[in-house]
């Protein structure tokens, strides 16, 4: 399903937002890495619903406003962007990066949110469990490290990237280290508010993830009020990409449930 | 022309053939490799080398500010400028610099060059520097407002050597409500601020501005860059409307002086090589954190250069064909810096008179041709 790329204006910020489908609204917070391509996993999401994808500010086709500096800025900033776009009833979707804005979104503000889906997420810290250090690793390193199956890595590192892609990829690489540098990817004010997102939550976490250890996972589950977790065997950081049908078919199960 | 015995003080002990089984020589270099013994040692060796400029002639000796690493022992160089200041009486004593975005209060930096400017009563020179890039990964500052943080950090630290206090302080990185130094510094109206840079072009910028004309050095890098950031921060300065003078313009370059260019070579060689193949080897990740540079800055530092130890090995040969080090006789290294001057005007020469592994006996030996052979013909 071919997804549609509009431009959304935010305030003073232009935002290049990608949809595809029909049903209930979908918001799909993306991690470090950006969109760089349309994924089988958003196709599998839009056979049932309305699925939103947007850039976030500094990443990608976006603006990157130099008042955005934090996190909760970021957070501040999507929740005037759901209010000028109309959504309501939003299922959130977020994965790493893209999880912890979910969640500093819904501490703030959860009214028109219905459900989150927390896909590897950053935010948190477990105090003695450091998270990898994708800042330090070098290009090949850091991609194979988002991977349990080197084939994903292997068919990245075939094709070499055009000019204007790793303008992309310089671009989101320092938006990243803005938000993410230190304390690195967290914010020590997060974890005693999670409490506040009383929403129906899905936790999906790879058994082989080299950027959030497993026992972020169970810190997630305890301090998210109504939080279920599905572990993914030999899957790395990004579940959605590596096993997209089954955490496809783990998440339409969940909103099925969440939409009752 | 101004001349400065500089040192980086290297653990030279290092086993060089195990730190390359790690990623650098920086930061994540295990610190079970630095010996006590075998450490406190070269800072007895060390500090003895740059006390002895001052008897050789030198105008001024110079420290710098690392973390977290074997390529300097000097985490606190204001630490081992203290102890020069009491060994010394006449030499100006160059801290080139400390890292101003690295501390989150930037007084302190302020506070201990104006103890410092006390305690040699005005021979103190205040380098200011933002930290190599690894120094954003050891000390978990941001690099992205990085050249924030220095900027506003210069202004406090200036501010406060200058303005009566007390005074509050308004940054977005550094908030104070009372700024009033106790002491404030010995030399009117602050001691005389360098900035080492290894050329990036909001430096150059900012550096050269009618406001500050401050000396630029331009570190480790090849002649030909090297005269290009002292060509543009000249052009630069024109376009602010005045012309550079030669004491603006610095060059910090490895020196080694022999009787012949064979001998200084076989001398020098190995360890101006271990210089920048081990103990400065980086990857680029470290050298380059995100935001550390602009963005423009940093696409022309991929496509200009890996970095420094981020391409292949370097030998003293290509080191010596660029002329990233001068060594060679005393007629061979003078004419690689009057060839320099030719090129730019510069009147600030940084010498690295002991690099790597290089030994006592030959620093010693280095730093005695230096001052007999090539100095008095730098004297204008």
């Amino acid at each position: 399903m071919p997804a549609q790329t509009t431009e959304l204006r935010v305030r003073d910020v232009r935002i290049k937002l990608h949809r595809a489908g029909n049903g209930p609204t979908v918001l799909f917070l993306h991690g470090a890495g950006g969109v760089p391509q349309w994924l089988p996993f958003f196709d599998a999401l839009a056979e049932h619903y309305d699925l939103l994808v947007p850039e976030h500010p500094g990443f990608g086709g976006s603006d990157d406003p130099p008042w955005i500096r934090s996190m909760p800025d970021l957070a501040m900033f999507y929740l005037d962007l759901v209010e000028e776009a109309g959504l309501d009833r939003i299922h959130l979707i977020g994965n790493s990066l893209g999880g912890w804005l979910a969640a500093e979104i819904l501490i703030r503000d959860r009214a028109r949110f219905r459900s989150l889906v927390q896909l590897a997420p950053a935010g948190l810290r477990v105090k003695g469990v450091p998270c990898g250090d994708n800042f330090i690793w070098g290009p090949e390193e850091a991609l194979r490290n988002l991977y349990h199956d080197q084939s994903f890595a292997d068919r990245i590192l075939a094709v070499k990237p055009s000019d204007e892609q790793m303008d992309v990829m310089l671009k989101n690489r320092f938006t990243v280290a803005k938000f993410g540098w230190q304390p690195r990817w967290f914010n020590p004010d997060l974890e005693k508010w999670l409490h506040r997102i009383k929403l129906p939550a899905l936790i999906v976490w790879g058994d082989d993830d080299k950027i959030m250890p497993r026992e972020y996972a169970d810190l997630w589950q305890q301090r998210l009020p109504d939080a279920r977790l599905v572990r993914v065997k030999e899957c790395g950081h990004l579940p959605h990409v590596e096993h997209a049908e089954f955490v496809a078919r783990q998440i339409g199960d969940f909103l099925e449930g969440a939409a009752r | 022309m101004k001349l400065v015995s500089f040192h980086l003080m290297p653990y030279r002990p290092l086993d060089l053939e195990e730190a390359a089984k790690h990623r650098s020589a920086w930061v994540v270099l295990p610190n079970r490799l630095y010996d006590p013994v075998k450490g406190a040692e070269e800072y007895a060796r060390h500090i003895d080398a740059l006390v002895y400029a001052e008897a050789l002639g030198f105008d001024a000796i110079g420290v710098n500010e690392h973390h977290q690493t074997a390529y300097g022992l000097m985490p606190a160089p204001n630490l081992i400028a203290s102890a020069l200041i009491q060994r010394t009486s006449r030499v100006q004593i160059a801290i080139l610099g400390r890292a101003l975005p690295l501390v989150n209060n930037p007084i302190y930096i302020a506070e201990e060059f104006a103890m410092l400017d006390n305690l040699s009563k005005g021979r103190i020179i205040a380098g200011f520097v933002r930290g190599i890039g690894s120094e954003y990964h050891s000390s978990g500052t941001n690099p992205y407002f990085s050249h924030e943080r220095f900027h506003e950090a210069h202004d406090l630290i200036v501010r406060a050597w200058t303005e009566p206090g007390p005074f509050a302080f308004h940054g977005d990185h550094f908030s104070l409500q009372y700024v009033n130094l106790w002491p404030r510094p010995y030399q009117s109206p602050h001691p005389p601020i360098w900035i080492p840079s290894q050329g990036s072009s909001e430096t150059v910028a900012w550096a050269s501005h009618p406001d500050r004309k401050y000396p630029f050095l331009v570190t480790f890098s090849s002649a030909d860059l090297v005269a290009r950031y002292h060509n543009t921060y000249r052009e630069r300065a024109r376009e602010y409307g005045y012309e550079v003078a030669s004491e603006q313009l610095g060059w910090a370059c490895p020196i080694y002086v022999a009787e012949t260019d064979a001998q200084a070579r076989a001398e020098a060689g190995h360890a101006v090589e271990t210089l920048f193949n081990d103990f400065l080897r980086q990857s680029f990740e470290m050298l380059m954190p995100p935001g550390y540079t602009s963005m423009g800055s940093m696409k022309n530092f991929i496509s200009s250069r890996r970095g420094l130890g981020g391409g292949g090995k370097m030998t003293v040969e290509g080191l010596v064909e660029s002329g990233t080090a001068l060594i060679g006789s005393p007629k061979t290294v003078l004419a690689g810096i009057e060839r320099m001057r030719e090129r730019t005007g510069f009147g600030i020469l940084v010498a690295l008179l002991q690099f790597g592994v290089l030994s006592d006996e030959l620093t010693r030996r280095n730093m005695d041709l230096f001052a007999s052979e090539v100095m008095p013909h730098l004297r204008d």
